[in-house]
Order: structure tokens, then C-alpha cells, then sequence
């Protein structure tokens, strides 16, 4: 091929944007110090309570959704993008596509990380996990998105170099099946500016969502770094990839598989079996091309062991990969069902989520930014010692961190699940399963500290080499480069059209897809709507319009981070909560809010189990009622006035996506819903509430509380009345 | 439930997509060769010419 492009004699040049990837760099860090940094506060929170601060903003359920979207997709996100634009035009021996679109895809995205940085402390989310953002910023994500993939794609069509190297493989799957995920799962219909329902309800959004949150995982936190490890790792090492014909079986395998994981967040759920069972199923075989991927990567280093010690960037790299295994074999093992029922709403799930998001995402981050920073502005990096020690401080954070987070997640897992001889649950008070891991809450903040001191650390270090070169290194021009054009070999007249051909099965492939998935979700939607369990379970009613109110209020605080609403069906969860979830319970649950996570106990059947003023105290401040609870006080609840107005909106928009309201319902809303709030703090001015209390939003929060579950109850005792 | 009928042939179109992604890499000779590309992209960035 190389003799063919000779004969021609024709060279192109060019040049690369690098300062789009120098930005994407700066704002990696930028973002990664936010993400890490909220991490800990959240961490501190858990151990001690008062971190929440008494503030509306800073509750450990607003702050947590911030910290994850920020980690994910401002830190590791902006991560991808300047390792993509660096990576992808150097593959293809060109510039980017277009610089402008580069630079709209640069500034948009920021502009969405300030838009979440305000709306998710100010409780306005979806409640729905990673996917919390409203619906405005859905919009812009998907639009900035596509602006991405058509400056990829674009990059890619006018490629120099014929072959299409197994790095820009993993982006393109990333970049389009992103998309599909992203717009799949955030169709919803909006209420207000900022307040919307998704389309889905119950099983079917708890369904979806999942299999966003666990693709999330897969084609954001995977694919793409998978993608940067086959270029950086022999980039640094200065050696080929061990198996390139492993690479390639490595990325088709992955691709195929990975998509159908994602029912494995619903084991013991009232999600059909045969569908858990598809989720563990290829969960379990995911772990071998994810092993295939990690030996590739290691076996790279073969005979560079030495430079593994004394370089950064390989040293972090390789760490990286060691921690993808990890990460990857525990996965696996814990979509058995058996595991999962130990570890599922534990903080061992947590421990993995880590393992994977520090110890893979940010230890292959660190290695690309010493890899690139000292390249993009031609120097050397400032101090390789600086280096070390961040990835010291960092390692050993990341290890007690996953260390105490074992040890919670099966100590709480085990305690849960304990029954004596007599049948009875050897710990009933939830509380005890909760102080008992508080010591390793502590551990798990002091390893949070390390991973984000070393952070800092590496910050200094890139922002000493930057300013050196600044300083020193006048010449930050760009490179020109020389090349063949691709068509040059084949023929030289036309050859501008003939590279347009070479890129069109990628495009039709791409329009292909949009205009199926728009097609598709046309069409599927009405039978969406109309789902048939409303006649299976006719006793379950959909909420009120206080209780509905209350609702977004749950929402809003992020209870759901704390608190699931689904009991397993398991002799032990039967004991503690009551009968498992049944589908039909949530069947007007817009959106779900099963959770992921039991720091506080299940909620699903936690109607009438108090009286409402339990409820009214222990809102107010948990510890009155239940000595050493960890819940933050939500003092603000009894001064915030609830918006009676809006509610009569909520009801149409919920009938809208097949809710049976009737009409009579939601012309009465405002009135309903006064009434039903006046008749709450009527019982609680007996214990000395003033009847003012009535216009706040405690009130409509104890209307959904005192709700969850007594569908099922009143069914239930009605039956067996009729019985005696 | 339907939402399986949705999310079921979505997979599968997403994993028919990359099927015609794989008959076209391998028909126009993608994978031809596995030893160079590996290699090649060791060198591709080094050619300052000015
Ligand atoms: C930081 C995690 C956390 C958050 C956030 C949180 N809780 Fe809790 N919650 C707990 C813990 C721990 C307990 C158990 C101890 C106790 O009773 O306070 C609990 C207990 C409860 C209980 C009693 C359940 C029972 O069966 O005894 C209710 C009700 C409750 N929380 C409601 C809420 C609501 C409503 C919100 C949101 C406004 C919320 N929680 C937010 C941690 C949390």
C-alpha cells in the first residue's frame, strides 16, 4: 500500500485541532476535582449526619445525584472527548471535521454541566438514577451529542488511512449507542419548565431504566476507555497491542453482549423471571471478552515491565486494566442470583461501582493526562515524583475504600437476612444494621480523601508542567503533517468523490438508525400507554393529588437514594417488610422509584405502619424517634409552602400518559387536595401542630407515606374479613 | 410488560446494526491485515514537516 502512494507522489497536509483537546483536558480537571470533592462531602454525610448542614441544597439525597452526574459525565466525560479528538484524528491522519462544531461541542457541553450543577441542588430532577436531569437539559445533551457524532463520523469519512483501527471501534459504538440509550430513556412529558414525567411507569420504567443505567456503565464508562486504552497503552509503551486480532474479537463480542446485561439490576424484583434470567445469563458470559479485553491490554506491556515502575503513564495504565478485571470478574459473580441477593442494596454494590469508576475511569484518566499534557504543549511533565505519589496516596484510597465497603455491604447483607431458630428475624430494628456499619462509612471517607488529595496533587502537577511550557516553549504552533489522501492509490481524478463513498455505509448506517428509533418509539408508544395490568388489579388506585404532590416532593429530596420501594420475595424480606412487590403496585409509578440502594429500610409497604405524627417528628428530625438514625433533618419541609395550583396540571399530564383520572378528579384537584390536607393536620394539631402546617409540604409527604403499600393492605384485609 | 416488545427489538436492531458494521469491515478489507495496523499507528504522529 505504502509503494502505492509513493507512486502517486501526492501529499496532503494538515495540521491537528489540539486546542480543542487542550480545553477538554483543562475541564477534565476542572470537573474532576467538583466530582471527587462532592464524593467525599457525600461520603462524610453518611458517617456523620450534620454534614447534611441543615440545608435544603446539601442533603445527602440532592448531592448525591450531583455527584454522580458530575463524575460521570463532567469528569469522565470531558476525559472521552479529549481522548477521542486527540486519538481519532491522529488514527485517521486528519483534522477534525469541523473546528466549529468541535467548539459548540466543547462549550455546549459545559454549559449543560453548570445547568446541572444548579438543578440538581435545587431538588429539580427526574428521579431516575443517572438520568436525573430535566428535560430542557435531556434536550441539549442529545443535541450536543449529535453534534459529537457528526464531527466524528465526519473526521472519520475523510480519514487518510484506509483502515479503521479497533480504537475507533469502541467510539463509534460508544457515540451511537449513547444516543439510542440517552433519548430511549428520557422521554417524558413535561408539567412545568423544569418538572416532567417520563412516559414509562413502574415495570416498564424501572425496566428501561435499567437497561440505560447499566448500558450507561457499559458504552460510557467502558467502551470509550477501552477504545483510549488500545490507543494510549501502546502509544506509552511504544509497542504494538498484543493480539490485534484479539482486540478486534475483544470489541465485536463486547458489543453483542453487553446490551442485554442490564435486567440484572432487577434480580428478586417483580420483573419477570425469564427476563432476570436472560440478564444473569449474559452477565456471566460478559466476564469472558471483558478478561479477553484486560490481558490484551497487560500482555501489551510484555517486556516493559521496567518502564511500568518509573513511567506514569504506564504505571496508571496498567493499574487501570489490573482494576477493569476486578471490576469485571466481580460484575459477573454478583448477577448470580444467590450473590445478588446478599449484595443487591448493600454498599458492596457501591464497593464495585468504584472499583470500576476509580480504580479503571480515573487511574486511566491520570495516565492519558501525564500522557498528553507534556505532548499537547511539547515539554516534559514537571515532576515524575508528584506522579508517584498521587498514585500512591490514590491506590491506597481506592483499597479502603473498596475494603470497607465489603465489609459493610455483607455485614449489613447478612444482618438483614438473619433468622433465629424460632423463625424470627434476629435484628427487626433497622437501625442496628445501620450503626454497625457507620465505623466503615468513616474508613470509606478517609480513602475518598486520598483519591481526591491525589488528585490535587496530579492537578498541581499538570498546571507546573503547563506553566513551564507557557513560559519556555514559545513554539506552541501547530504541527503540520503530510499524508497521502486515501483515494490517491486507486485513482487520482474524482478521487474527492470516491472518499465520499467510503464513508456512506457509515452514514446511512447512522441515519438508518435515527429514523428507525423515531419511527419505532412513534409507534410503540400508545400501546406503551395502555398497559394491561390496570385491569389485573383493579384495587390499586392511583394516588391522590396530595399524595401526588407528595411524591414529587420524595423526588425532589432524593429519598430514593436512600430508601427502596420494593420488597424481594424472600422469606426474609417477608418478615421485615411485609408481602414482595407485586407489579401492579406501581403500575401508575411515573416514575418508578424502586432505588437501588437501602441505607434507610424499604418504603414500599411503610403506609399506616406509624401515625402521622411519627412522621411529622421524624421528618423534623429522625433521631426524636429513632435514636442514631443517620436520615438528614428536613426541618424546611415545615416551612415551605406546597403548590396546590400546579396540582390540577400534574393530574392532566399523568391521565395523558394513561393514568385513569376521571374528569370530575381533575376539575376538583385544587379543592380535593386542600381537604386532604386540612383533614392530616386536623390529627396533628392534637399533638400540638398548628393548623397553619396545612398549606406546607410535610403535609402532602405524609399523605404519600401513609399511601405506600395500603392498596395491597386494604385488598388483602378486605378479603379476609369477607373469609371470617 | 409491552416495553419488552420495544426494548427487545431495539437490541436487536442495535445488534443488527453492528452485524452490518461487521460484513462491511471484513467485505472491504478491514481485517485483512492484523499485524500492521497495530503497528502503524506507533509512528503516524511524528512527521513534523515544517
Ligand atoms: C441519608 C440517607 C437517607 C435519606 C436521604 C432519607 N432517609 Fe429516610 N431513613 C434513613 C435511615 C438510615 C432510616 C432508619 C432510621 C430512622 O428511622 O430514621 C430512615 C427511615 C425512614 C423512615 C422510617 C421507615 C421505617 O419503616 O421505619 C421513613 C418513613 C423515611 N426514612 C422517609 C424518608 C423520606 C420521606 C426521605 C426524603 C425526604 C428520606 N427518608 C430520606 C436514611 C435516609
Amino acid at each position: 500500500m505504502s509503494t502505492d502512494s509513493t507512486n502517486t507522489g501526492h501529499l496532503e497536509e494538515f495540521s491537528y485541532n489540539d486546542r480543542i483537546t487542550k480545553w477538554f483536558v483543562g475541564a477534565t480537571m476542572l470537573w474532576g476535582c467538583v466530582a471527587l470533592l462532592l464524593g467525599v462531602i457525600i461520603a462524610f454525610q453518611l458517617a456523620y449526619w450534620k454534614f447534611n448542614l441543615g440545608l435544603e441544597w446539601t442533603t445527602f439525597g440532592r448531592l448525591r445525584p450531583l455527584h454522580t452526574n458530575a463524575a460521570i459525565f463532567a469528569f469522565i466525560g470531558n476525559a472521552i472527548f479529549a481522548g477521542i479528538y486527540y486519538s481519532t484524528e491522529r488514527l485517521c491522519k486528519t483534522r477534525m471535521f469541523s473546528d466549529t462544531l468541535g467548539w459548540l461541542h466543547f462549550w455546549g457541553w459545559q454549559l449543560i454541566i453548570v445547568a446541572a450543577a444548579i438543578s440538581l441542588p435545587l431538588g429539580l430532577t427526574t428521579g431516575k438514577e443517572y438520568a436525573e436531569l430535566e428535560w430542557p437539559i435531556d434536550i441539549s445533551i442529545a443535541v450536543i451529542w449529535v453534534i459529537f457524532a457528526i464531527n466524528f463520523f465526519g473526521t472519520l469519512v475523510k480519514r487518510r488511512e484506509k483502515h479503521i483501527y479497533v480504537a475507533l471501534w469502541f467510539y463509534i459504538a460508544t457515540i451511537l449507542t449513547v444516543a439510542v440509550l440517552h433519548i430511549v430513556n428520557s422521554i417524558s412529558l413535561p408539567v412545568s419548565l423544569m418538572k416532567s414525567y417520563p412516559i414509562y411507569a413502574g415495570v416498564q420504567d424501572a425496566l428501561v431504566q435499567w437497561w440505560y443505567g447499566h448500558n450507561a456503565v457499559a458504552f460510557f464508562l467502558t467502551t470509550p476507555f477501552l477504545g483510549l486504552m488500545y490507543y494510549f497503552i501502546p502509544k506509552a509503551a511504544k509497542r504494538p497491542v498484543y493480539s490485534y486480532r484479539l482486540s478486534i474479537i475483544h470489541f465485536w463480542s463486547l458489543v453483542f453482549i453487553y446490551i442485554w446485561a442490564g435486567p440484572h439490576h432487577l434480580l428478586y424484583s417483580s420483573v419477570p423471571d425469564w427476563v432476570q434470567t436472560v440478564g444473569m445469563t449474559f452477565s456471566i458470559i460478559l466476564w469472558m471478552p471483558s478478561w479477553g479485553g484486560m490481558i490484551n491490554g497487560l500482555l501489551t506491556l510484555r517486556g516493559v515491565w521496567d518502564k511500568v515502575r518509573t513511567e506514569p503513564v504506564l504505571k496508571f495504565m496498567a493499574t487501570a486494566v489490573t482494576f477493569y478485571g476486578m471490576a469485571t470478574f466481580e460484575g459477573p459473580l454478583l448477577s448470580i442470583k444467590s450473590v445478588n441477593y446478599l449484595g443487591h442494596f448493600t454498599d458492596w454494590i457501591v464497593g464495585h461501582v468504584h472499583a470500576g469508576t476509580i480504580g479503571w475511569n480515573y487511574m486511566m484518566t491520570a495516565g492519558m493526562l501525564y500522557f498528553l499534557v507534556p505532548k499537547l504543549w511539547k515539554t516534559h511533565l514537571f515532576s515524575k515524583k508528584l506522579a508517584n505519589l498521587q498514585f500512591w496516596t490514590a491506590t491506597i484510597g481506592l483499597v479502603l475504600y473498596m475494603m470497607s465497603m465489603w465489609a459493610a455491604g455483607i455485614t449489613q447483607g447478612l444482618m438483614w437476612r438473619a433468622v433465629d431458630a424460632s423463625g424470627r428475624l434476629v435484628y427487626p430494628n433497622f437501625i442496628e444494621t445501620v450503626v454497625k456499619i457507620v465505623p466503615m462509612y468513616w474508613v470509606r471517607a478517609f480513602g475518598g480523601v486520598l483519591v481526591l488529595l491525589g488528585f490535587f496533587i496530579m492537578v498541581y502537577n499538570l498546571v507546573k508542567t503547563i506553566q513551564f511550557a507557557n513560559k519556555n516553549n514559545k513554539d506552541q504552533a501547530e504541527d503540520v503533517y503530510a499524508a497521502p489522501p486515501l483515494s490517491a492509490a486507486k485513482e487520482e481524478h474524482g478521487a474527492s468523490a470516491h472518499r465520499k463513498l467510503e464513508g456512506l455505509p457509515m452514514l446511512f448506517s447512522v441515519l438508518t438508525l435515527l429514523a428507525v428509533l423515531v419511527g419505532g418509539i412513534v409507534e410503540i408508544a400508545p400501546s406503551l400507554l395502555s398497559d394491561k395490568f390496570v385491569e389485573k388489579a383493579p384495587h390499586i388506585k392511583p394516588y391522590t393529588g396530595l399524595e401526588l404532590a407528595g411524591r414529587d416532593i420524595y423526588i425532589k429530596e432524593g429519598c430514593y437514594v436512600c430508601h427502596s420501594q420494593q420488597v424481594r420475595p424472600t422469606p426474609s424480606e417477608k418478615l421485615r417488610y411485609g408481602d414482595p412487590s407485586t407489579a401492579a403496585e406501581s403500575v401508575y409509578d411515573h416514575p418508578f422509584q424502586w432505588g437501588s440502594r437501602r441505607i434507610g429500610p424499604d418504603l414500599a409497604r411503610v403506609g399506616g405502619k406509624y401515625n402521622d405524627m411519627w412522621h411529622f417528628r421524624h421528618m423534623i428530625n429522625p433521631r426524636d424517634v429513632t435514636p442514631k438514625s443517620i436520615m438528614p433533618n428536613y426541618g424546611w419541609l415545615t416551612k415551605n409552602k406546597t403548590n396546590f395550583k400546579v396540582i390540577q396540571k400534574k393530574l392532566k399530564v399523568m391521565k395523558a400518559l394513561g393514568v385513569p383520572y376521571t374528569d370530575e378528579q381533575i376539575a376538583n384537584a385544587f379543592n380535593d387536595a386542600q381537604m386532604q390536607a386540612e383533614k392530616i393536620t386536623k390529627g396533628l394539631t392534637e399533638h400540638g401542630v398548628p393548623m397553619k402546617m396545612q398549606s406546607k409540604e410535610i403535609i402532602p409527604l405524609i399523605a404519600y407515606l401513609q399511601r405506600l403499600g395500603m392498596d395491597s393492605a386494604n385488598a388483602k384485609k378486605a378479603i379476609e374479613e369477607g373469609q371470617e | 410488560m409491552n416495553i419488552i416488545y420495544f426494548l427487545l427489538p431495539l437490541a436487536l436492531l442495535l445488534g443488527g446494526m453492528f452485524v452490518a458494521f461487521f460484513i462491511w469491515a471484513t467485505k472491504s478489507g478491514q481485517y485483512d491485515d492484523l499485524e500492521t495496523p497495530a503497528q502503524r499507528i506507533l509512528f503516524d504522529d511524528d512527521r513534523n514537516i515544517k
